[in-house]
């Protein structure tokens, strides 16, 4: 006979190791039913009257995505263009400049600025930013710039919290051999500190433009959703995540297999970008 | 001519030290236009009364209420979830190809966007389970993306904990599990609690994952199986569909309340954790 400590070991042992499989099995049944809905209209319409069809009137049959892929392409460089230098600074300061104390302070509020919902950046954009582009530069104001701006507002704390663990890991050594050689602050950041984290900032960046390319709520109410790629950056436009929140709640038929098939280019092209993101930063640690 | 670099060394800091502050600032302004737009609208009657003529009139007593029961069925089911794996890739097991899928599996997760959520829990929960637009619809979605927030803290937590507390109970001939049980999980309690509260935080203000799965219905769900409206969705619809500009805000000064304290609350837990083993 097992001894009953033993047996309860092993017993949570087996169930723990169940609650470990859960995240895999969770992803499986992921891929499983998005796949499952996305795929067959691949089959149906044709893998290149999706992705590069221009057309997208779902109920008649037309499925062309290929102006959302290329708007949500656009948001996410827009997004990086104003977050990546904003939020790259914000990372050496705090990693090389800020005192203790500042940065006790700075580190939360950063942290806190993750936190507010995507709806409300919205909101406030379309309540602040879509006005003010409206006045000053033209156009509707629902446009590529006004998202462009409040996403890469949003894609901020994910770029400085990367990066920032990137500036952090550089041996002390590199600044001690550098400040003996008489180089500045800043000479020892750009010339020393920034090539070695470079891996890690890169992957900052790439996992910005995840969070950008997947954010919704904020997108829906400030891009305009229209269906055309946008000819400057005052134009409105709509995103692959767009098009799935504007219609997925009536949407019947071959019209939900189309958001389905949407979906499925959307979460390839996301886990490219993970899938790359991951490399760069365990590269840095192998490194 | 050269510059003399201690010159732009001096501009850079000072450039740094600006662009700093406006990142800090962009956060202050934009709590600060929520608060001084809200505060007018937000009253005790405005918590507490049923909202009339889809949200013109009256409060949003029910999608507080629906906002609570989703945060904390989410965090009943994700707990065990989230802190068991933790605990078996930590205690259980070395580094293998076995742990290495699992963390794949986590990472995954945690990039999948919300919308891309919401596609899976309509699709399977909503239809082929035939729940329908209902809580426990929503609750299950979002158990599944707060999972990687839960098991991500919760493992920092457990691996911060001293081997020698570990040691000591075993050679008082504890096994592991009570070694676990009675000693681990009460020293890493702090943190655990961290990522349930980040966790909360996130389910308050989800919305795109949210609404396709529990719905948005404005009646009180008396019921996991039937549908509800949270906070975050209310707010969108209120300000989306121009219904009451003065009642979203009002709405939205208690999302954006709720989602700071749970978040400050959080950090301050993580600050208190960090201090007792540094």
């Amino acid at each position: 006979m097992i001894d009953r400590t033993v047996f309860k070991e092993r017993f949570v042992k087996w169930v723990l190791v169940a609650f470990a499989l859960s995240s895999l099995l969770f992803l499986f049944l992921i891929f499983l039913f998005i796949l499952s809905e996305g795929l067959p209209l691949f089959l149906k319409v044709g893998v290149k009257n999706i992705i590069f069809g221009f057309k997208w009137a779902p109920t008649k049959g037309y499925f062309g995505i290929f102006p959302m892929i290329i708007s949500s392409f656009l948001v996410t460089i827009g997004a990086l263009v104003i977050g990546a230098p904003m939020g790259l600074s914000c990372a050496i300061y705090l990693s090389e400049y800020s005192g203790k104390k500042m940065k006790m302070f700075l580190k939360p509020a950063l942290e806190l600025l993750a936190g507010i919902p995507s709806v409300v950046f919205g909101f406030l954009g379309v309540i602040y930013i879509v006005p003010l582009v409206r006045n000053y530069l033209g156009g509707s104001g629902f446009s590529l710039i006004s998202t462009s701006l409040v996403l890469g507002v949003m894609i901020l704390p994910t770029i400085i919290s990367i990066s920032f663990d990137a500036l952090v890991s550089v041996p002390k050594t590199y600044r001690e051999g550098s400040a003996a050689m008489g180089a500045t602050k800043w000479q020892t950041i750009y010339k020393v500190i920034i090539p070695s984290a470079k891996s890690g900032i890169l992957a900052s960046f790439i996992l910005g433009m995840g969070r950008a390319i997947g954010e919704t709520m904020a997108v829906i109410m400030i891009a305009g959703n229209a269906l055309k790629i946008p000819g400057s950056i005052l134009d409105p436009l709509r995103t692959l995540t767009g098009n799935i929140a504007l219609e997925l709640a009536y949407a019947t038929g071959d019209h939900r297999l189309g958001l389905f098939s949407t979906g499925v280019v959307l979460m390839v092209i996301i886990m490219i970008l993970n899938y790359i993101a991951n490399f760069g930063i365990k590269r840095k640690i192998a490194k | 001519m050269r510059i003399n670099p201690r010159i732009i060394n001096r501009l850079v800091r000072m450039g740094l030290n600006v662009q700093a502050f406006f990142t800090v600032g962009i956060l202050i302004i934009i709590v600060a236009i929520i608060f001084f737009k809200g505060f007018p609208h937000m009253s005790f009657a405005f918590i507490f009364s049923f909202p009339e003529d889809m949200g013109r009139e009256g409060g949003i007593f029910p999608s507080i209420v629906g906002t609570i029961q989703l945060a904390l069925l989410s965090i009943l089911f994700a707990t065990p979830l989230g802190l068991g794996t933790a605990i078996f890739l930590t205690e259980y097991t070395r580094e293998s190809l076995f742990t290495k899928l699992i963390r794949f599996g986590v990472e995954s997760l945690a990039g999948i966007p919300s919308i891309l959520y919401g596609l899976f829990g309509f699709i399977f929960f909503v239809i082929k389970l035939k729940m329908g637009w209902s809580l426990l619809a929503g609750v299950l979605t979002m158990t599944i993306m707060i999972l990687p927030t839960i098991i991500r803290t919760s493992e920092e937590a457990i691996r911060a904990v001293p081997r020698q507390l570990r040691i000591v109970s075993y050679s008082l001939s504890a096994s592991k599990w009570e070694t676990i049980k009675k000693v681990v999980l009460p020293a890493a309690m702090p943190g655990i609690l961290t990522g349930i509260m980040l966790s909360i935080g996130r389910a308050v203000g989800e919305t795109a994952a949210i609404i396709f799965t529990m719905g948005s219905s404005l009646r009180l769900p008396l019921s996991v199986m039937e549908s509800g409206r949270t906070m975050a969705v209310h707010f969108y619809i209120l300000a989306r569909e121009g219904i009451s500009m003065e009642k979203a805000y009002g709405t939205a000064v208690v999302l954006v309340l709720s989602i700071l304290l749970i978040n400050i609350l959080a950090y301050y837990i993580m600050n208190k954790a960090i201090a007792r083993y540094s």
